[in-house]
């Protein structure tokens, strides 16, 4: 079975190999290929349907760091599912739509890199069972994400989006990191299997509030919640494809994921209850409140994503209310919610992606989406406007389109939740239905403006830049497929509840599925004149009524004081930020190296040395363990006598050369005490830097007796006198002090088990290679960091061509 | 200023064959006596610091046609994919595996997958100090 691993690394291959088909194969778009790779990930998780459905679940461990228990888990059940056929299956059709949506003349590929890491990452987050691992591929949807924001990198306005949102979602994953330390030392594993067996031994640890805060606000910044949903909008500068697949499908989902995933670890609880559902809620109507006065396409369609966000992490709020009340008819039935929030998630999939295909089709055909620009597109474009028109109406909540059946659960479960006794739920309770009442209607609201503004009343020819027309029938056909299923859902939404939902539910409520409770429902369209029918019937009349009066309440919105937004607490900050550090580094810069050594050996002395004294360490034996032989005494001697001559150096050329017999010297000790590896390396280290100096020799500026005041210079031999001595008590120290058993015994079995009789390079190699490894990338980023100073200097003049102005 | 270094210029050609048949012996014997990737690679990239000294980096550029910043991502890469590697055989995360076969020519040799390792360690140096010695003598 490990060909679930494969498939989840496949995308990466992909990504890997896809720079190599641009470059040489020039004859086939690029995106082919990536839609071969989608749509194979979507055949290959359709298979596992049937095994999920009977309740099975697929794991798979490949050893990373066992020591610490760090190993990838996959894990496929009905929730991962779920989310692995949204990830690929939308995946595939974005790709497809992607195809004919940028021109060849665009960096094709990076942009189908970019994407492939993406889906793999996604893959990775919804499929890992270690929450480490979960953590690595969720830092990899917020880079992968960042990199697709900024596709257009030329554009000033893409680069602040794609930076609002890494700022946002990768400090809102430190913090969920932090959370999931806490778990982890709470628990004692890192699988989130066992953390869910476990619950019930640490739920009234001290740290279990906290944790659960953290993990929140992990999930609040991804799924772009209240106040984190500022950077949603923003990122909305990526092409449409991208907006299509990370901001409706994937990406925000993640957070969602999140929450449905760690439900049965702090479900239950009051706090978890009123944090999700009330940012869920608050969410839901703040971004419908907001995406009715938006005039472009897509910042419309970003506030509704919020929205929508929002109303299905209400749900998974609501429906966690269930775990508080153990096993009993009552509690099962608040779990309706958690179904109803899967079954919203795929329904928005669908009906969010047709919506954002449909803007970029008509921001390609007449090249622009301002509503106060557009107007009558039904005659020339009436396929495109077919498929807005399901789409918006599925998001208004009207029959026959999924979105009404969704809606229709939410407002059930909203209306049963606010009779509910507990949670302060008595007192409170009936706030719930009426926010969600009231953000409906301004959903309705926003998608009768998405159409009628779009596709009906004048065409204004003029206003546009291009003449409207359909687009290539290709463009087409993945909002087309998408529009068909949002019907289909609608006549036949019980296979996908029987299919992927129900397992899906067992995977949020594990102890509840074992109890033999009933978590599966039936989807109907008609179940006769229940509040919910009401509220519906209510929000289109509402919803009509405030669409036609528009024009008189729209002031409300500059009740709100612009000022007090969270955007420009957002730029604020960062400007602070900015302006703080530069006026800091400015005053501790002062270009004068003597100035930066004083820094580093002051840190030296007061953090080593501080240490030594604080813990008493400084306390040593003169060791006694060998005699001194002559040839010793006479090397230390002549690097003694090198270092002082230094310091009366007349020229540069002196000095480097007294400077490099200390590092010979440092190398002849290395053969004297037999360590030639050793020798070797500090050698040939010493020859490079001695030829690297003198090649530049011939360019540094004339050698310069410095006039320093006297100050300075007694401040200076303080210094280096605390220095050396710091240093030889280190040394000598190290010598005495046995704190912990020597290892050295451990690496005499270099033969055994590293078949290397050379012990420093097995040590490097084999016992301690992680160690090797990072340091090759250190190096690799050091040496990055020196030709990119240098040729940045150099290139500065031309870099500025790029700016916009 | 140009000086007139024949000598120098013949010695060098000389003594950089000799530079690099020791970096790779040193990076071959590496399991067993001193040497191994870092070493060899430096002493790789102290063959090319002479050459580029000795004649100027034009000539050097023509004649060894890599692009040293790739070389060094390449480098790093293969290091950690040969961690990742071992994963595919179930082990854990970097570990490294021997054994002993009976090649032609050579008769029983050890084939150690740490050599892979070593190799990326080697080229990441190699790439590492060549590109920061090109670009600071670029640089002036």
């Amino acid at each position: 079975m490990t060909t679930l691993i494969i498939a989840i690394i496949f995308p990466f291959i992909a990504a890997a190999i896809i720079p190599f088909l641009y470059k040489y194969v020039r004859r086939i778009h690029v995106g082919w290929f990536a839609l071969v790779v989608s749509t194979g990930l979507f055949i290959y998780f359709s298979q596992f349907i049937p095994t999920i459905a009977n309740g099975d679940v697929i794991t798979i461990t490949l050893n990373w760091i066992p020591s610490y228990g760090i190993n990838i888990t996959s894990y496929l059940d009905g929730l991962s599912l779920t989310f692995s056929l949204l990830i690929s299956g939308v995946g595939a059709l974005v790709i497809l739509y992607s195809i004919y949506y940028l021109s060849s003349k665009e960096s094709l590929g990076h942009f189908y890199t970019y994407l492939m890491l993406f889906m793999g990452a996604m893959l990775g987050v919804v499929t890992s069972d270690n929450m480490l691992v979960l953590y690595v591929f969720w830092e990899l949807t917020s880079i992968s994400s960042f990199l697709l924001i900024a596709f257009w990198y030329q554009r000033k306005r893409s680069r602040d989006g794609a930076k609002k949102s890494l700022l946002i979602t990768v400090t809102g994953g430190i913090a969920m990191l932090v959370g999931f330390i806490m778990v982890g030392q709470m628990s004692g594993t890192w699988s989130i299997r066992e953390v869910i067996g476990n619950v019930n031994l640490f739920n009234n640890h001290y740290l279990f509030i906290a944790a659960m805060i953290l993990v929140l606000v992990g999930a609040f910044t991804k799924s772009a919640q209240f106040p984190f949903h500022i950077w949603l909008p923003d990122a909305m500068e990526a092409p449409t494809p991208v907006s299509a697949y990370l901001h409706s499908a994937t990406m925000v989902k993640a957070g969602i994921y999140l929450v449905a995933r760690f439900t049965p670890v702090f479900g239950g609880e009051s706090i978890w209850f009123w944090a999700v559902t009330g940012v869920g809620l608050f969410t839901l109507f703040w971004g419908s409140f907001n995406a009715v006065r938006q005039t472009d396409l897509k910042a419309l369609l970003a506030y509704s994503t919020i929205s929508q966000l929002g109303m299905i992490m209400s749900m998974f709020g609501i429906g966690s209310a269930a775990l508080n009340l153990g096993y009993s008819t009552e509690s099962v039935a608040f779990t309706s919610a958690s179904f109803a929030a899967l079954f919203h998630l795929v329904n928005h999939s669908t009906f969010k992606g047709a919506l954002f295909m449909v803007v970029g089709i008509v921001d390609h055909s007449v090249g622009t989406r301002d509503i106060r620009r557009l107007g009558g597109l039904i005659t020339l474009m009436p396929v495109t406007f077919s498929i807005a028109l399901i789409g918006s109406l599925s998001m208004a909540g009207l029959p026959p389109l999924n979105g009404f059946l969704s809606k229709e659960m939410f407002f059930m479960a909203v209306v049963n939740i606010s009779e509910a006794e507990f949670f302060a739920l008595e007192t409170w309770g009936i706030l719930l239905p009426i926010i969600a009442w009231v953000a409906s209607v301004f959903t309705f609201v926003y998608s009768m403006i998405l159409v009628i503004k779009t596709f009906l009343g004048p065409y204004q020819e003029e206003k546009l830049e291009h003449p409207a027309h359909e687009p290539k029938p290709g463009m087409l056909v993945s909002p087309i497929i998408l529009a068909l299923l949002v019907i289909g859902i609608f006549f036949f939404p019980n296979i996908i509840g029987k299919n992927l939902i129900t397992p899906a539910m067992a995977g949020i409520f594990p102890n509840l599925a074992a109890e033999g409770a009933e978590l599966s429902e039936s989807i109907y369209a008609w179940h006769g004149f229940e509040p919910e029918l009401f509220m519906t019937i209510g929000v289109v009349l509402f919803g009509l009524a405030l669409f036609f009066t528009k024009r008189y309440w729209v002031g409300v919105y500059k009740l709100f004081p612009q000022k007090w937004s969270f955007n420009v607490f957002y730029s604020f900050m960062l400007d602070q930020v900015e302006e703080k550090s530069t006026g800091f580094t400015n005053a501790y810069m002062t270009q004068n190296l003597r100035d930066y050594l004083v820094y580093i050996y002051l840190f030296f002395i007061i953090a080593i040395g501080g240490i030594l004294i604080y813990t008493e360490a400084y306390q040593f034996e003169l060791p006694t363990n060998a005699a001194i032989s002559n040839f010793e005494l006479i090397t230390a001697l002549a690097m003694m006598s090198a270092a002082i001559a230094i310091l009366f150096a007349k020229s540069r050329l002196t000095a480097i050369l007294l400077n490099s017999i200390l590092g010979f010297g440092v190398a002849i000790f290395f053969v004297l005490f037999r360590a030639p590896d050793l020798a070797l390396t500090q050698t040939i280290v010493e020859s490079v830097t001695t030829v690297l100096f003198l090649a530049a020799y011939y360019f540094l500026p004339e050698w310069k007796k410095e006039d320093t005041p006297k100050k300075t210079r007694g401040t200076n031999l303080v210094i280096s006198i605390c220095v050396g001595v710091v240093f030889t008590v280190i040394a000598l120290m190290v010598q005495s002090g046995k704190t912990f058993e020597s290892i050295s015994k451990f690496f005499e079995d270099s033969y055994e088990l590293a078949g290397g009789k050379n012990m420093v390079n097995a040590i490097l190699g084999d016992f301690r290679a992680l160690d090797t490894m990072l340091e090759v990338i250190v190096l690799l980023i050091a040496g990055l960091g020196v030709y990119i100073f240098i040729k940045l200097k150099n290139n500065n003049k031309e870099g500025e061509q790029y700016e916009d102005k | 200023m140009k000086i007139n270094n024949v000598i120098l210029r013949t010695v060098a050609k000389l003594v950089s064959f000799i530079i690099l048949t020791l970096a790779v012996y040193l990076f071959l014997s590496g399991h067993h006596s001193p040497g191994g990737g870092f070493i060899g690679g430096l002493v790789l990239a102290s063959a090319f610091v002479l050459l580029f000294i000795v004649y100027d980096i034009e000539t050097i550029r023509t004649a060894l046609p890599f692009d040293f910043k790739k070389v060094a991502a390449f480098g790093a890469l293969l290091s950690v994919g040969t961690g990742f590697g071992a994963l595919l055989f179930g082990e854990e995360f970097l570990s490294q595996t021997f054994d002993y076969f009976d090649l032609p020519f050579f008769g029983e040799t050890e084939l150690a997958t740490v050599m892979l390792f070593e190799a990326g360690v080697a080229l990441a140096v190699v790439g590492v100090v060549v590109t920061i010695i090109l670009s600071i003598s670029e640089d002036v």
